[in-house]
């Protein structure tokens, strides 16, 4: 009897020890006064915080891959809100052929992306890297985009915007009146998650870097490689910390979770 | 067809891809009138309406509305209002703002917009109700705000697919009540669809009976009610007893049965003849039934008797004797009492 009722406690004490012990370890390990990355922490400073904010490589990366994250969102969103209203709302021929190609980014794995794009495109078009990885990250957030963005399309019935046009707008007058407001949360949804894909993304990124153009995860990699001071620890807490507050914003202010 | 009506439908054929669901539907409607489309499901109805109100295209034919042949015209430039069976409200609007949505954009701002929003919501009785979203309505509610949104538009003609057809039996006494009531007031030409015949004929000036794309009857309701021309507008409204006539006779599975009486002048050249179950004479008559069934249906009795001529509906007044079942009664089908149909299909 007693097995049974500590049997819940238990499997939701490690199963929250699993998702956010880790998340605890290294911000515990932020704080450290040590000189090198450990847990448990040696006493308790700020300073690996501040270094962070002096780290030059740091500033840039952490540019270009908010430069990425917004830019490259931004631009899968528009693509890929007209990509599936078209998808969901007429029959095209070749549909299949578009969602499936929409969704390949999913499906290969990012790493080989980001060698063929460096060995194929890069190399031999001596292309910017910035507008590389910023093609690559548009491509790799617009599946998300589209699932999302179709997923709140199929939830709202394609009548109303009949009714608009009966009222007296144009089709694309509708479209920007009646379909845009009511999927604004899939559309923030979409935002959020493809922020946090892209913002997030290593493998994609690995061989897309030259002199001065880095996102913030591969320079960190690069730094740890050289220097193992809790600085890094101080800056992944530092981003845990923005991502929950842009969600906790994105809830407070839009309440985003009330339309997916 | 007068070319004078204030809608009309010349040789509307429409189509899905190729297979045509309405062949060159023939309909002329006056101004003011309240027209209802009566019909089985999938029999057009709905693709009629879409037509006219410019969302689906006409595949030849025309379509003239006051006038002007608007076969043509974009679904936003015709002055057409429809109401959907699912109102199609927008959700993230108020109802002041979705009454207001076709006015806007028509470029009306200010104290005149405000004061037609004002007059719209209040003529259905929803002033207070302005604030809300549509989500905290009730459907009659939202079925009342979808009334407003199109009527403040005064469009020319105000097209109703199945409006009343998801409110609850109480409801919908109400909104037939109030739809005649904006029609009389307003005199908007209306038409109307619905699969509920008695909704037909309480409400409608003219009702036209479809039936595979085709109309079958145009025809007051009193037409179709007594006079219906085929033998499926007669079992649409309810004569139960149907038979074709051959050479003066009724033609059963157990061949042809001489009528208990000669057929009138006007009846010879009939291709049926059809009665209701109260027109069935119980108790007296050449033919005999057993009484297979019986139910008491308040101030009648309704019976299901087998007879010669098959299965025959008779409904009598709940006063006259009962038969049990299993019991053999006589009875007639009288030719002068049958309406008498000019179509067997
Ligand atoms: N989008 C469509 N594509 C292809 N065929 C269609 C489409 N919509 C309707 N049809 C066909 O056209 C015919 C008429 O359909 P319609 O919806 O007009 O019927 P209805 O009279 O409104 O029926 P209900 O009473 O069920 O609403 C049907 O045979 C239907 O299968
Ligand atoms: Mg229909």
């Amino acid at each position: 009897m007693i097995a049974r009722t500590l049997f819940i406690p238990v499997v939701l004490l490690l199963v929250l020890t699993f998702l956010i012990g880790p998340f605890l370890i290294i911000v515990a390990a932020s704080f450290s006064a040590g000189e090198t990355l450990a847990f448990p922490p040696q006493g308790f400073s700020l300073q690996w915080i501040f270094k962070v904010f002096t780290v030059d490589s740091f500033r840039a990366s952490f540019a270009t891959s908010m430069l990425l994250a917004v830019g490259g969102t931004a631009a899968a969103l528009l693509l890929g809100i007209p990509a599936s209203y078209a998808l969901s709302r007429y029959t095209l021929p070749g549909a299949e052929i578009v969602r499936t190609v929409v969704s390949a980014p999913i499906i290969v794995p990012g790493i080989i992306v980001g060698l063929a794009l460096l060995r194929y495109i890069v190399v031999p078009m001596q292309a910017s890297m910035t507008l590389i990885l910023f093609l690559a990250h548009t491509a790799l957030v617009l599946p998300y985009a589209v699932r999302v963005v179709s997923a709140s399309l199929e939830n709202l019935r394609s009548d109303i915007e009949e009714a608009a046009v009966l009222l007296g707008s144009s089709r694309l007058g509708a479209f920007f009146r009646v379909v845009l407001p009511n999927i604004r949360g899939g559309i923030l949804s979409a935002f959020i998650l493809g922020f946090v894909t892209s913002f997030n993304q290593v493998p994609l990124s690995l061989f897309l870097s030259a002199p001065g153009v880095r996102t913030l995860p591969v320079d960190m990699m690069a730094y740890m490689e050289i220097v193992f001071d809790p600085s890094v620890a101080a800056l992944s807490s530092l981003l845990a910390f923005l991502s929950i507050g842009i969600v906790f914003a994105a809830e407070r202010f839009l309440g985003f979770s009330r339309y997916v | 067809m007068s070319k004078t009506s204030y809608l009309t439908l010349d040789k509307m054929t429409l189509a899905y891809g190729d297979a045509v669901a309405v062949p060159e539907l023939e309909l002329a409607v006056e101004k003011g009138e309240l027209i209802a489309l009566l019909g089985p499901s999938g029999c057009g109805k709905t693709t009629t309406m879409r037509a006219i109100a410019g969302l689906l295209p006409v595949k030849s034919g025309r379509v003239v509305l006051d006038g002007v042949d608007i076969t043509r015209v974009a679904a936003n430039k015709r002055a057409v209002g429809l109401m959907f069976q699912s109102y199609a409200l927008f959700p993230h609007l108020t109802v002041y703002e979705n009454v207001a949505f076709g006015l806007r954009l028509k470029g009306m701002r200010g104290s005149e917009l405000d004061a037609k929003v004002r007059a719209g919501l209040t003529s259905v009785g929803l002033a207070q109700f302005a604030d809300r979203k549509p989500a905290e309505l009730s459907g009659g509610q939202q079925q009342r705000v979808a009334l407003a949104r199109s009527m403040v538009m005064e469009p020319k003609v105000l097209l109703l697919d199945e409006p009343l057809s998801n409110l609850d039996a109480r409801l919908r006494l109400d909104m037939r009540t109030e739809l005649q009531r904006v029609q009389k007031d307003t005199g908007v030409t209306m038409i109307f669809v619905t699969h509920d015949q008695a909704e037909a004929l309480s409400l409608a000036d003219r009702i036209v009976v479809m039936k595979s794309g085709r109309i079958e009857q145009i025809g007051t309701p009193e037409d179709i009610y007594n006079r219906p021309v085929s033998a499926f507008v007669a079992d649409f409204v309810g004569f139960e007893n149907i038979f074709p006539l051959e050479a003066g006779k009724l033609k059963t599975s157990a061949g042809l049965v001489p009528l208990s009486q000669p057929l009138s002048d006007q009846t010879p050249s009939a291709a049926g003849l059809a009665w209701r179950p109260r027109m069935v004479t119980l108790g007296s008559g050449p033919f005999r039934g057993t009484v297979r069934g019986t139910s008491f249906a308040g101030h009648t009795r309704e019976y299901l008797l087998d007879s010669v001529l098959g299965e025959i509906k008779a409904e009598v007044d709940a006063s006259e004797p009962v038969h049990a079942i299993g019991t053999e009664v006589a009875f007639d089908l009288e030719a002068d009492r049958a309406a008498p149909l000019s179509r067997f299909n």
